[in-house]
Parts: structure tokens; sequence; C-alpha cells
């Protein structure tokens, strides 16, 4: 009868562990506020720890106090009339001192908070080191426009959904909208900001450590807000030169008869009204510029990975991957298909 | 409650439902037949027996977020460059009921499909046919076409009153006086 108890105690702690298992899986990963790679992200993360630590600290003294209180009652003789229970000197003087005492600690308690959280600010606020790299980032239902600025407009990159950075360098992003209001957040880097119609915000994140981050719109903005994610690749210097001066390129002339076709499907047809390949007729503006479509790691705004079977999917019926999304169905043959494609898969 | 009283409350609570033609959303659309421009009629002055009806109708009729789709694609197909927010300009103006081709749903339809002399391009194969019915839509809402329920809103630069964002900011004094918000 003795071990019984015990076991039951045991029993409900494993309980509680399994339980709360879960919770140390958003410690860690590529769209996860705890797992900064940033400065910005940082002094994010150190607000949220210090904030969480003394809240758990407080939480836990009035949670002592309140049971010790229940017990202490529980354990005296119940007051019978409201008349008979009558505040000794002692008593009184012994609340008001818990009442003094409370209310301090709450004050100091919130001057800490004001503090810390103002200082964060601070840091949040100085963009960290020379010469930011200036990009400038558009938000669409439901895909992102990318700009990288260069003062030779023959040099000014523009891609969607996916964000090279050189590691170690400052990124100063310049961001507006068409329809409606966006949110910029890629948790790894930097806090949430939003994008508004009409209005230029400013935000700027500097990677420290090489990989791929996930961010995602942070503001509901329609029917398909939740596909709308983006990557962040930084990468050292070096290789991120290599990657822009690349998207600075024209997309190459298709050189066999097959990419030729796909080229002639996509100038005829309805592609061209909103896509721009730049060497080429088509300068749509509506949907991502696909220049160098075939060198990024996914399509529709992070929702599908770039395949060839997958892209077939998208072109065919987009309503039904994405359903709301302002790109057509496409009736498009079988053979003008795989023409479309193999020439898509070249523009690298 | 009466027999009576439960029937009106069912008719006021099925009340709401004659609205939900005007928000349905169709993402899917089966295209209608690519030859329906074919069998439009143009004009009432023709050869033979007297003008057959042709059954074509817009889906999209009184639907309020065609229209609104409608004028999305109206200005991203650069409907804009030449009809000017529907007031004209180098294309006629399309404000009011009176057309040179016809202001049918189906003739407007065919009118984009086709082009027309002096300057409208044709859009056959360059917009899906659902596309240009959601153009036809918005175009005949902005000739006071459409019901009343999906008349489409003017663009913020068209309206009489600026909007609030637009207007100079105004300190407020214990004098203050508004700026003046109407355009001359």
């Amino acid at each position: 009868m003795t071990g019984w108890p015990t076991f039951a105690w045991r029993n409900t702690l494993t309980w509680c562990a399994l339980c709360c298992a879960p919770l140390t899986v958003a410690c860690s990963g590529f769209q996860s506020v705890l797992d900064p790679r940033g400065p910005r992200a940082e002094a994010v993360a150190k607000l949220h720890w210090t904030l969480t630590a003394i809240a758990t600290v407080v939480y836990v003294v009035v949670i002592s106090a309140l049971v010790f209180a229940v017990w202490r009652a529980w354990r005296r003789p119940p007051v019978l009339e409201e008349h008979q229970y009558h505040e000794t000197p002692e008593q009184a003087g012994a609340m008001r001192r818990g009442v003094i005492i409370g209310v301090a600690a709450t004050v100091v308690i919130m001057l800490i908070f004001i503090v810390v959280s103002v200082s964060t600010g601070s840091t949040l606020a100085k963009v960290g080191g020379d010469k930011p790299l200036r990009i400038d980032v558009v938000g669409h239902q439901w895909w992102w426009e990318v700009k990288y600025d260069d003062p030779d407009p023959h040099n000014i990159v523009s891609t969607a959904n996916e964000i090279h950075v050189p590691v170690g360098r400052p990124v100063l992003v310049k961001m507006t909208s068409t329809d409606v209001i966006h949110s910029f957040w890629a948790p790894n880097l930097a806090g949430k900001k939003d994008l508004i119609p009409g209005h230029e915000t400013v935000t700027w994140f500097r990677a420290d450590s090489a990989g791929i981050y996930r961010g995602q719109c942070a503001e509901f903005c329609g029917h398909q807000h939740a596909k709308m994610a983006f990557y962040v690749v930084a990468e050292p210097r070096l290789e991120f030169e290599k990657w822009l001066d690349q998207q600075r390129s024209e997309a190459k002339t298709p050189t066999d008869s097959l990419t030729q076709a796909g080229e002639r499907v996509f100038l005829s047809g309805p592609c061209a009204m909103c896509h721009t390949i730049s060497g080429t007729g088509a300068g749509g503006t509506i949907g991502p510029d696909l220049t160098h479509l075939a060198s990024r790691r996914t399509i529709a705004a992070g929702t599908l990975p770039m395949t060839t079977g997958n892209l077939a999917g998208w072109i065919l019926d987009p309503q039904s991957i994405k359903p709301g999304v302002k790109m057509p169905p496409n009736q498009i043959d079988p053979q003008s298909l795989q023409a479309l494609l193999a020439y898509l898969g070249t523009l690298k | 409650m009466t027999l009576r009283m439960q029937t009106a409350l069912l008719l006021v609570v099925a009340l709401p439902l004659a609205g939900c033609k005007r928000e349905q959303r169709r993402f899917r659309e089966t295209p209608p037949a690519a030859t329906a421009a074919n069998s439009i009629v143009m004009s009432t002055l023709q050869p033979g027996p007297a003008v057959v009806e042709t059954g074509i109708r817009n889906p999209y009729e009184d639907n309020a977020y065609a229209v609104s789709e409608g004028k999305r694609l109206f200005d991203q197909m650069n409907c804009s460059g030449c009809h000017s927010h529907g007031g004209g300009g180098i294309g006629p103006p399309l404000t009011d009921d009176e057309w040179i081709y016809g202001s049918d749903p189906q003739n407007i339809f065919s009118t984009i499909v086709e082009g027309r002399p002096n300057g409208m391009p044709s859009f056959r194969g360059k917009i899906p046919n659902y596309q240009v019915w959601e153009l036809v839509a918005y175009v005949r809402a902005l000739g006071g076409m459409q019901g009343k329920a999906v008349r489409t809103t003017r663009d913020d630069h068209m309206m009489f009153k600026e909007s609030e964002q637009a207007r100079d900011q105004g300190h407020p004094s214990p004098t203050f006086v508004p700026p003046t918000s109407v355009k001359q």
C-alpha cells in the first residue's frame, strides 16, 4: 500500500515530461525564434528568455503563497460567524507589510522589464555593420518579389521567394506591398515588419552563420496566406557574388529544337502576359520574374520543391495546389507542355 | 409560437441566403467553350431570319468577386492604358451603356477576344476565357449594367474626396482648422 502513491506520483511526472517534450522541438530549426542566427534575432531571444525566467519566478512565488494561504486556512478552526472575526493589530500590520512588499516587487520587476526591453529596442534599431546590402521586397498575394539594387539599372536583379545574402554583412530591406498588408518574418534572423501598400517600410537583418532559413508572411493576407513563404539563403561572400553575377545574366537563347519550341509556347501563350524572362520579349510584371526560375529551390512561394513534375502540375492547374492564387489554369497539349518544361528547365 | 410566426421567423432567417451568389468564389473554372465567341451576333442587321438567341451567358453576371477580379485584371492587362479606369483616353470611355460593338456580355467578350479596328488588340489565347468573362463583368459594372449590389468602387485617385492618408497632416491647436479635403 505504501508504494502505490509514489508510483502514481512518478507516473504523473512521466506524463508531464512526455507532454512537455514536443515543446523543446521548437528550440531549434530553420524557422524558429529560439534558434537565433543574427544580432536582431539574438537580442529578441535574449529578451524572451529574460522575461520568461522572471515570469516563471513570479509565477512560482505567487502560486506557492496561494497554496500556503489555502493550506493555513484549512488547518485553522473555521470561523463560525463573521462578527467573531477580529483582526489583531499584529495581523493588520503583517497584511500591510505584505501589500507593500508585493507592490514594491511588482514596480521593481516592471522597471527591470522596461530597461531590458528599451535596451533591446536600441540594439534592434541600429544597423549592425558597414556597407549594408540593399534589397527591395514587394509583397504580392501570395508571393515575394525581391530586387537587388544597383546604381546601374542593367545590374538590378529581380527574383522571387528566395533571398540570397552574404554571411556577416547587414542587409537593409526596403519593403512595400501592391495589394494588402503583408508581414516579412524570418524568425531566425529578425522580427516581423509589415509591408504596407502605398508606403515604404525598412528593416534590416544580418545572418551570422551560413544556412537556409525559412520565412513566412506573418499578417493574414487572404486565401493563401499560409502558402506565402520565402527562403533566406545565407552563404559566404564569394558564393553570394557568384550567385548575383549569375542572376544578372540574361536567359540563354535555346539551342535545341525542343527548348526552342518551349520558348515559342511561352511567348505565344498567356505566360508572357504576367511573367518576365529577360532577353526575350516576355516582360510581364504581374507574376514572378522567371529569368532564373530553375535556379530557385521552390515554386509558388515555398509551396512545392522545384521539380519538373511539380512545375507541370503547377502550370496546368495551380488552383488545385493553391486555391485562389492569381495564376489561372492553363490548357496546354502534352507536346507543348513537355517543350515548355524543357525550356523552363534551362533557365538556370 | 404559432405556426405563422414560425414560418415568418424562418423566412427572415432565410433572407440572407439571397445574397449568397454575390460572394460566390469559384477558383477552378471549367472554361466555357472556346468557340463561344464565333456564334455571337454582332448586330441586329443580318441576312436571313431574325436574330437567333445564342444562349451564351456570362457565368459571372452579378457576382461581386468576379467584378473585383475583373477590376484587378483591367489594370494588370493594361486595359486602363487606353480606357483609363473607364473614363476613356486613347480608347473610348466605358462608363455608359452606348457601345460601338454592343454592350451585351457576349459582345464585350468577343470584342476583347477578337479585338476591334483602330487599336483594340485581340487577346485571344492571352487571357483564359474565364478571366475574359470576369473582365466583362467588371466592364459592365463600370457602365452601370450590373445589379446595384455588385457595383464596383472607384479607385482612390478618382474619389471626389481625397483619402485621409493622402491629406496634409495638420497640427492640432486650439484654433485648429482642418485642411480642405476637396480637390479643386
